[in-house]
């Protein structure tokens, strides 16, 4: 007798559909699950993990959650695939330390100004690239990064090689902790809600076919700018928030990691959803913490993951979560 | 009716060594329907795209109410009133179907206008507008994503996506392409309801018949060049025309 597996909709689901949601505690549970638990979790996260090093690590995954979540807005928002993250991160990085250090301006004050005016510049310089498409946009923005770099490097300005130090640290370790996490709840269901408006149903058209887009009368280089703006303002906070956190800014904010291990969140996590690259961070970034005694094997041992879960789950780990929230698998007799 | 609505005047357009326009011009009336037939390669769709601002031409000029609108971006041609339709259709193949209007609903042209829906009422308009270009309002249809509809209901969301524009002008690339007879004989009532309404069509066609029946005018272009403009009946009936493209049809 043959057997084959089934998946079937969770019966719960259909009880779920309507006001009757409300009728038992399970069902109000399972409706709001997958937006209250990630959030209870992140927030209680920096409870439960008492060493430097492990909050380091907490934050570390955070900071790439969040250019992970900045290169899947720009890939739904525009249908360009970015290289770049690092000059958003480096934008903000750097900003952040000159309003320190020349203007004497407070950490919060200076993130602030960094994630919006950082953004800004961000933007300009990203631009001019538009109009490209595809492979073209994409190797305009993985240059950028290494033309700041390079810059910082030949001229010796901001410190060159060197780098800049003492910079502020934050208020507290609570502040320290909590900030990032809040940014990284906070845009992720601002961005996912963003996208759910009429206008963020324009910005997913452009991906769709700008074409079409233009020909309804709709300028798309406005989208795509707000799209890189919003994109680049969580970059920058990051970095911001990074030099404010080591008190310390050097040509690493503009290193290539920042640009591709985003994209492998990405990836892992599932494109296209927002919240699927939020949680490839949370697997990835602590995996290779993990594996760093490893050495230099560590990158051979992360490539081949990541290899294999394109080749064989492109769809990404969101998509896993999603059906098995939805449904139930079971083995029936054919 | 004035003759000088929309005016095309010497346009000419290459691409590498082959001249894909070459000093093409004409005239439609408001309210007209002009009939642009030829061979495949003739320069159809290049027209199409230089009207529209998709393309840029290297010399010549169109002009929309005696307003040059030569070279402009294609979002403020179709700003201006000229709607088009694409020859491959362009759904938004990941938005349900009544969602894909939602985007010329959201453009400047009609937000400002008066009545233009907000943040509610664009979902409604939406579904009128597809139920006007004849999606069954009371199915499933108009909710579907754009991927899973068949061919004749692309056209006409390709149509409904012109119409959310308020068009003046509507444009089409070989509508009834793909189509088979019914269907296109299913939309002529449209394209007629259309007509009545005083929106000046101009399209371009391969189904002669249904073309003829709409068109009081014809252009015939081979080659990149206009070669015979007139009714339909001086059309069927000009040697030259025969020769190169009708002796094969009819």
């Amino acid at each position: 007798m043959a057997k084959r597996r089934e998946r079937i909709d969770r019966p719960i689901r259909v009880l779920t559909e309507d006001i009757y949601a409300l009728e038992s505690l399970s069902r109000m549970i399972y409706v709001a699950a997958p937006s209250v638990f990630p959030v209870l979790f992140l927030l209680l996260l920096p409870l439960f993990t008492p060493s430097l090093y492990m909050q380091r690590v907490l934050i570390l995954t955070a900071v790439y959650a969040l250019l992970a979540l900045s290169w899947d807005f720009i890939a739904v928002a525009t249908g360009l695939v970015s290289l770049g993250q690092a000059l958003f991160f480096g934008v903000g990085a750097y900003l952040a330390a000159i309003l320190n250090l020349h203007f004497g301006l407070p950490p919060m004050v200076t993130l602030l100004v960094s994630t919006f005016a950082g953004a800004a510049i961000a933007t300009a310089l990203v631009a001019p690239c538009l109009p490209l498409r595809g492979v073209y946009f994409a190797m305009t923005t993985l240059v950028y990064p290494l033309l700041l770099a390079r810059t910082i490097e030949a001229t010796a300005v901001l410190g060159g090689t060197d780098g800049l130090v003492g910079i502020a640290s934050f208020p507290n370790v609570w502040v320290e902790r909590y900030l990032v996490l809040a940014f990284v709840l906070g845009a992720t269901f601002a961005l996912r809600r963003l996208l759910r408006t009429d206008f963020g149903l324009v910005m997913r058209s452009i991906s769709d076919n700008d074409q079409a887009v233009r020909a309804s009368a709709i300028n798309i280089t406005v989208y795509k700018l707000v799209a890189i703006y919003l994109a680049s303002a969580l970059g920058c906070f990051a970095g911001a928030y990074f030099t404010h956190l080591y008190m310390f800014v050097g040509l690493s904010a503009f290193s290539l990691d920042l640009s591709i291990l985003p994209i492998a969140c990405a990836v892992v996590g599932g494109m296209g959803t927002l919240v699927g690259p939020v949680i490839g961070a949370f697997v990835l970034v602590p995996l290779a913490e993990m594996v760093r005694d490893l050495g230099t094997l560590r990158v051979v041992f992360y490539s081949l993951l990541l290899v294999a879960l394109v080749l064989f789950k492109p769809e990404g780990l969101m998509s896993f979560l999603e059906r098995k929230y939805r449904q139930i698998e079971r083995w029936v007799q054919v | 009716m004035t003759t000088d609505f929309l005016v095309v005047d010497e346009l000419s357009k290459s691409f590498g060594g082959v001249k894909a326009l070459d000093r093409v011009g004409f005239s439609v009336a408001q309210g007209e329907v002009l009939g642009i037939i030829g061979l495949n390669g003739s320069g159809k769709t290049t027209l199409v795209n230089v009207i529209t601002g998709f393309i840029r031409p290297d010399s010549g000029h169109v002009w929309l109410r005696g307003k040059e609108i030569t070279g402009l971006a294609p979002e403020k041609i179709a700003g201006l009133g000229i709607a088009r339709t694409f020859q491959t259709v362009r759904p938004f193949h990941h938005l349900p179907a009544f969602k894909n209007l939602i985007v010329p609903l959201y453009s400047s042209r009609i937000r400002s206008a008066a009545g233009g829906g907000r943040w509610g009422d664009r979902d409604a308009v939406a579904l009128d507008l597809l139920e006007e270009v004849g999606f069954e309002r009371d199915s499933s249809v108009p909710y579907k994503p754009a991927a899973a509809l068949p061919h004749g209901y692309l056209r006409r969301l390709e149509l409904a996506r012109c119409l959310a524009l308020r068009p003046e002008v509507i444009i089409t690339d070989e509508l009834f392409s793909g189509l088979s007879s019914s269907e296109v004989s299913s939309l002529m009532p449209l394209m007629e309801k259309l007509r009545e309404r005083g929106i000046t069509l101009v399209m371009v066609e391969h189904r002669l018949r249904e073309l003829f029946r709409l068109a009081r005018r014809v252009i015939v272009m081979e080659q990149g060049r206009k070669i015979a403009e007139g009714p339909p009946q001086a059309i069927v009936a000009d040697n030259a025309v025969r020769e190169t493209y009708l002796g094969a049809e009819l």
